[in-house]
């Protein structure tokens, strides 16, 4: 689950680490009020809030550029903040249809410092979990306000690692070692290792899945402070952290996704026409793939777990249909346990119930597979039978590509 | 031979009074897998019964194994408590622990595997569909089914199967049974980020066992513990191995952060992965159904 900008460093805040004075609003009539809370003398940065980075490179869908802005008056702040409220922003990472700005956060625009180069002074912290070893890492780079993937393939010396032994926990000497090597010395040296400690102790007491902060800077006063913030949290262990649960934005959330979610389904949205219901996650992604490789294009990934009962393949079919995209779809079951006669059953009873037009091919495979064909069959419906994986992708694709 | 456990293991069963354990546990009582005792804390005393077998249940997995003798546990625990009884079966010093729990905090699996270092029991999963040895009976029964996967599309014989999915290791294990090959041992290492026994694991285990000929290893993006166990091969495996990897068409960056592409590397995509495949002199199934024969396309059995 992720959360806001905003979000994240409200609890920054609670476990200590430095931010910069804010406040988070959701309506033009708040915004002054907003703006009297912090200090403005030194300007103040208005910031869209959407799940989403590449914001400050981002372009409003009306030609306004950029969902975070400097202001250096509180009447530049409004006039930005007006400008950003309601209107939809599109990035790097937000597709074209870009996401609607329904909050505004307002900070206190910090003094950047300087390098002896005349760079800012801008660096990298990030702490998520080390696959290869399963330790949690802490990652950091005196490269920051970049994109890390940038440094890590330009100038890997640059990106320090720590990993730290869940038996013990973060060590001091460890912190030492991040603020050593991003090369501070005396009071910003004590602000690193405090900054470190206390950021490890909310990523690993909140069941954060990843912690990063970029840029992390150094102001002209010698303070560092966490000046953006993305944090997601592991979904697992979200049931013990009603607190964190509360941040959830369902306006960040593919409506589609959360409604598959209602019935126990795993659903990802695609681009392309051809829909797949599959249950298992890995058969269902290589049913993707399979439909790709015999020339169609998957519209979505849909996992319904263990089984397929008549009201989650109805449930999935309504998402399905929702998608005005999709041309024709493909159901791979493969019946270890349940009986194929039983899932046939509720596949006819879906395609029923939701009318549908579209083409579509079943492939069953396994317990009482010779029945749930037979099932099909004498349906009266036109469904497609396919005897394995390729022969049922190879007949979509033909049934989609040819209307 | 088999890998891991074999037609005589002694199973027992963590969760057994769920509807999920239950309901698991009959049927490998159903397979003639030797399931001895069930452990629910707080129900020892009572007996599990099935088809005319009593299964004895305790309230510790230490008093079921020395009770019963079993040596293996499948862990149907829900998620909140799936940690602690992984640890049990480390503190029984059992064989193997085979966590089947899906949605485990990554937390408690990252305290639960630095706790694993230097015992002596062996965590499959979590989040997995098990294993299973098949047996010589019909339909395979009669073999040793620890987990969820259906036993009758198993059939005995000389190739290992591993894999980090449920549904597509039957597809692999089922593609085989049909073209007359059967399985030495197929195992489901899970398909979290944290788990006990990696792909690498598996493969040395098969590497190893004389009854094992062929190998079909199973993979998906992210991690890189495909390129790790394709690297060994090369340089160690005595044995044809097939591969497939399912995920050429997901979308980038859905699970993975900004960070997690940095510690994964490059090498994490589909392609990538497909590419150091080939490069191993693995045989690469091109699609999902083509698995069982991109194994025999190198192998004669």
């Amino acid at each position: 689950m992720n959360i806001h900008e905003y979000q994240a460093k409200e609890l920054f805040a609670q476990f200590g680490v430095a931010v910069p004075k804010g406040v988070a609003v959701k309506s033009a009539a708040e915004f002054e009020g907003a703006l009297a809370k912090i200090d403005t003398a030194g300007g103040i940065m208005v910031k869209s809030q959407i799940h989403a980075g590449g914001r400050g490179k981002g372009t409003f869908t009306d030609g306004f550029k950029g969902g975070v802005k400097f202001s250096p008056t509180k009447e530049k702040a409004l006039e930005n903040a007006k400008a950003m409220l309601g209107n939809t922003l599109v990035t790097a990472q937000t597709g074209e249809a870009g996401r609607k700005v329904q909050t505004i956060y307002f900070t206190e625009a910090a003094n950047l410092g300087k390098r002896p180069d005349g760079r800012d002074d801008e660096y990298y912290l990030a702490i998520l979990l080390d696959r290869a070893t399963s330790f949690p890492v802490i990652v950091a780079s005196t490269e920051g306000g970049m994109e890390i993937e940038h440094v890590a393939h330009h100038t890997p010396e640059k990106i320090f690692k720590v990993h730290v032994d869940p038996a013990v926990g973060l060590q001091a000497f460890q912190a030492r070692q991040i603020a050593f090597s991003l090369g501070f010395s005396g009071d910003l040296f004590k602000q690193c290792v405090t900054l470190v400690t206390k950021l490890y102790q909310f990523y690993w007491e909140k069941d954060c899945a990843m912690v990063e902060v970029n840029p992390l800077l150094v102001t002209k006063e010698g303070k560092l402070l966490a000046l953006d913030a993305k944090v997601s949290f592991d979904d697992n262990a979200l049931f013990r952290h009603p607190d964190v649960v509360a941040l959830r934005d369902l306006n960040e959330e593919d409506a589609k996704e959360i409604e598959a979610s209602k019935f126990g389904l795993s659903y990802i949205a695609l681009d392309g026409n051809i829909a797949c219901l599959v249950n298992g996650a890995g058969l269902a992604m290589s049913t993707m793939d399979i439909i790709q490789h015999f020339g169609g294009s998957p519209a979505n990934f849909l996992d319904v777990g263990g089984g397929a009962t008549k009201d989650q393949v109805t449930a999935a079919f309504k998402i399905i249909l929702g998608d005005a995209n999709v041309k024709g779809i493909l159901v791979n079951i493969f019946g270890g346990i349940m009986d194929c006669n039983v899932i046939a059953t509720g596949i006819i009873e879906a395609v029923k119930e939701t009318g549908l037009k579209l083409p579509l091919v079943v492939r069953l495979e396994g317990n009482n597979v010779e029945a749930g064909k037979a099932t099909l069959a004498a349906s009266g419906l036109t469904i497609v039978s396919g005897d394995s994986m390729a022969d049922a992708a190879q007949k979509i694709v033909k049934l989609v590509n040819n209307k | 031979m088999s890998i891991l456990v074999k037609e005589d293991t002694r199973i027992l069963v963590q969760g057994i009074t769920g509807d999920f354990g239950a309901r698991h546990a009959r049927l490998s009582l159903d397979y003639g897998s030797q399931v001895v005792a069930g452990v629910t804390p707080g129900k020892g005393g009572q007996v599990f019964e099935h088809a005319g077998k009593k299964v004895p249940i305790f309230n510790t997995v230490a008093e079921a194994a020395k009770q019963t003798g079993a040596t293996v546990s499948a862990i149907f625990v829900p998620p909140p408590f799936a940690a602690d009884a992984i640890l049990e079966c480390f503190d029984a010093d059992l064989d193997l622990a085979v966590a089947i729990t899906e949605g485990i905090p990554v937390r408690d699996m990252v305290r639960a595997k630095r706790a694993m270092a230097g015992r002596r029991t062996r965590l499959i999963g979590p989040n997995c569909p098990g294993l299973v040895t098949p047996g010589r009976g019909d339909k395979s029964s009669g073999g040793c089914r620890i987990g969820i996967a259906p036993g009758y599309i198993h059939k005995r014989g000389n190739v290992g199967v591993v894999s980090r999915s449920g549904t597509l290791t039957y597809e692999a294990v089922w593609q085989l049974t049909c073209r007359g090959k059967g399985q030495s041992t197929c195992v489901g290492i899970g398909g979290d980020p944290v788990n006990g026994t990696s792909h690498l694991d598996v493969i040395k285990l098969f590497n190893d066992d004389p009854e094992t000929e062929a190998i079909i290893m199973i993979g998906e993006i992210g991690g890189n513990a495909e390129v790790e166990a394709a690297r060994w091969i090369k340089e160690h495996c005595k044995k044809p191995v097939a591969g497939f990897i399912a995920g050429a068409t997901a979308p980038a960056g859905r699970r993975m952060g900004h960070a997690g592409a940095v510690i994964g590397g490059a090498e994490d995509t589909a392609a990538a992965k497909i590419k150091i495949f080939q490069e191993c002199g693995i045989s690469v199934a091109v699609t999902p159904s083509d698995m069982a024969d991109a194994l025999l396309r190198i192998w004669k059995g």
